[in-house]
């Protein structure tokens, strides 16, 4: 089977924070189109990995391609502008501004003319219509008001905002740091649905949880994270979610060929 | 597949059943309170201008036209121009959660860098005014490098500058004024700021036009650009700011360099207000300008409040000082009434923050 370049691919990642090495000689690739799931113990490097293809870690050592070509991120901004979008566990919104300034923030758009030319006027119609549009797309118009402020809004709001945020933005990557921890059972389900949606649009994503149903249930395939490098990856339908917790805890020996690709 | 396993595989089937209409977002309080509170949220200036509605009816029943004068009523404008354009300064930096100690000796500095270069060194006089807001932005430069990029907490490093500053005032100027009649006969651009014209009875100067502006002028940008909306986003969670795309270093530096270079057109127009450069002028200015700032309903906490409300805590000052010295008061009244209105402003402050939970 032949596949396409890797979207977003990493060899050899390191990243020590003092003693400690976080990343140790890592692998990772991403392919078009694709649900890939991140699933790890705590403190097996899931974050310096996502942090290192998202520019907010810089890594020692190692390689990122995207589309086949190197990169070198020296900041999030800098990802961004490659069209790799980040959904923080933080969420990062400003609470006191509102939704559609929060969805803009760093690539405000300006009236046109001289309105927006010399006085730097925010288009804040235009923006708004914008998030209005994008909530609705991905079934968020829960929201009454695009003008109030961030802080108004319950936690899964606010996660579906930071995603939608996401999606409207990411040309080439999303990137879902625990989109799901903080939210109920029907929130998660939107967000799950909401994976879905964007996947189906072409935009590959990459999903780190603990919450195995979750995982095994969009996910195409499952990079397992161990002691700071990547241990296999696997395809649930090949394995039960026993096995791959078991594989992610060193309980049971991990299928050494089982590079699924 | 064990047991356990199928208890934790279904339990989202029932979601097809779920009631959709919690889905629908209430948010109705009617409540008075409730209503005012979300008010003030959207508008904070809000309160600042009815208590300096409410203290301007009081003096003026109190005192009559004495108060209610346009002279007396320009006179309280002409009063709080420094500290309304320092105030300005001073929001810009509360707002990005900082505080800038600074503001007065960086105005006093900049004045003296005016009066000397034009004084000592013979250089014309638009050329000097030029090094001292050069000046002033420079100093403010300082500041904002060491707050963004070696990451000093903003009260040590203006703490620190204001020391410097006033020093390197005092060093420089030798401690002596250049007189108001010099200036006057020699450089009158200088007192450019003090140049008074008259509508009806009220009396304005150059420089409460200019308060007034700036703060119209920095109203706009930050409530209408892309800058603006970052100060208040770095205000308000700085880090958050940084991971949405916000260069967060470079804002806090513009800030600083922003209020610096105010500082430097209140130097300017403090020789308009007194007439004279001296060295030992404007003190007080940065608790006075603080003072405006926490009163204008704006959080110390950084990321709320408005610089209209700044102005409006400036005015609420002057109106108070002028009204209670008319009455023949004690001026302690001034400072215990002032006083009184800090803590106030500060309890609203949290007050309003609680319209979130």
């Amino acid at each position: 089977m032949q596949m396409p370049t890797p979207i977003l691919a990493a060899k050899n990642l390191v990243k020590r924070y003092g003693r400690v090495t976080a990343l140790d000689h890592c692998d990772f690739e991403l392919y078009p189109g694709e649900v890939l799931a991140v699933i790890g113990d705590n403190g097996a490097g899931k974050s310096s990995l996502i942090k290192a293809i998202s520019g907010a870690v810089i890594p020692e050592e190692g390689e990122i391609y995207l589309e086949g070509e190197r990169i070198n991120f020296s900041s999030p901004l800098d990802a961004r502008e490659h069209g790799i979008e980040t959904v923080y566990q933080q969420l990062a919104m400003s609470p006191a501004l509102s939704i559609a300034d929060n969805m803009f923030m760093g690539r405000e758009l300006l009236k046109p003319g001289i309105r927006g030319k010399l006085f730097r006027q925010l288009d804040r119609p235009g923006m708004e219509k914008f998030a209005r549009e994008k909530l609705s797309e991905l079934g968020l118009m829960t929201i009454q008001n695009i003008r109030q402020a961030v802080e108004t809004l319950s936690g899964g709001q606010r996660q579906g905002v930071a995603v939608a945020r996401a999606a409207a933005f990411g040309s080439k990557v999303i990137i879902l740091d625990e989109p799901t921890a903080a939210l109920g059972v029907k929130e998660s389900r939107r967000v799950l649905e909401l994976i879905l949606e964007v996947k189906s649009r072409g935009i590959p994503i990459v999903l780190i949880s603990h919450n195995m149903p979750h995982v095994f249930e969009v996910a195409d395939r499952i990079h397992i994270h161990r002691l700071g490098k990547r241990l296999c990856v696997i395809r649930p339908e090949d394995y039960n979610m026993n096995d791959a917790v078991a594989f992610m805890t060193g309980a049971k020996e991990s299928p050494q060929l089982a590079q699924a690709v | 597949m064990s047991k356990t396993d199928l208890k934790g595989q279904d339990y989202e089937s029932v979601l097809a059943n779920a009631n959709q209409a919690v889905a629908v977002f209430q948010h109705r309080r009617s409540s008075f309170a409730h209503r005012l509170q979300h008010a003030l949220h959207v508008n904070p200036s809000i309160v600042p201008l009815i208590v300096l509605g409410l203290s301007i009816v009081v003096f003026g029943v109190l005192l009559g036209s004495k108060f209610l004068s346009p002279f007396a009523l320009t006179l309280i404008l002409q009063q709080v121009q420094i500290v309304g354009i320092i105030a300005a300064a001073q929001s810009l930096v509360i707002l990005t959660a900082g505080i800038d100690l600074s503001v007065g000796a960086i105005m006093v500095l900049s004045s003296v860098v005016m009066g000397q270069f034009t004084f000592r060194y013979g250089i014309p006089v638009p050329i000097s005014i030029l090094c001292g807001l050069l000046c002033g932005t420079l100093c403010g430069f300082i500041n904002g490098v060491l707050v963004s990029r070696v990451k000093l907490p903003p009260f040590i490093v203006t703490l620190g500058m204001w020391q410097i500053v006033l020093a390197t005032n005092f060093l420089y100027s030798a401690n002596e004024s250049i007189r108001a009649q010099d200036i006057e006969a020699h450089a009158p651009l200088l007192q450019f700021f003090g140049t008074k014209f008259s509508l009806g009875g009220a009396v304005f100067t150059v420089g409460v036009v200019f308060m007034i502006a700036l703060v119209l002028v920095l109203t706009y940008a930050l409530r209408h650009t892309a800058w603006g909306r970052h100060v208040y986003a770095v205000g308000d969670d700085k880090e958050a700011a940084k991971l949405s795309g916000v260069k967060t270093d470079r804002v806090l530096i513009s800030v600083y360099m922003l209020s610096g270079l105010i500082c430097a057109f209140a130097g300017w127009a403090m020789i308009g207000r007194i007439g004279s450069v001296s060295p030992t002028a404007g003190q007080l200015a940065n608790i006075e300008s603080i003072t405006a700032v926490v009163i204008g309903g704006i959080s110390l906490f950084g990321g709320r409040g408005s610089i209209l409300g700044a102005l409006f805590g400036a005015l609420i000052v002057g109106v108070f000082t002028l009204g209670l010295r008319l009455l023949g008061a004690d001026a302690q009244w001034t400072y215990l009434l002032i006083g009184v209105l800090i803590i106030g402003a500060v309890a609203v402050d949290q007050w309003i923050r609680k319209v979130s939970v």
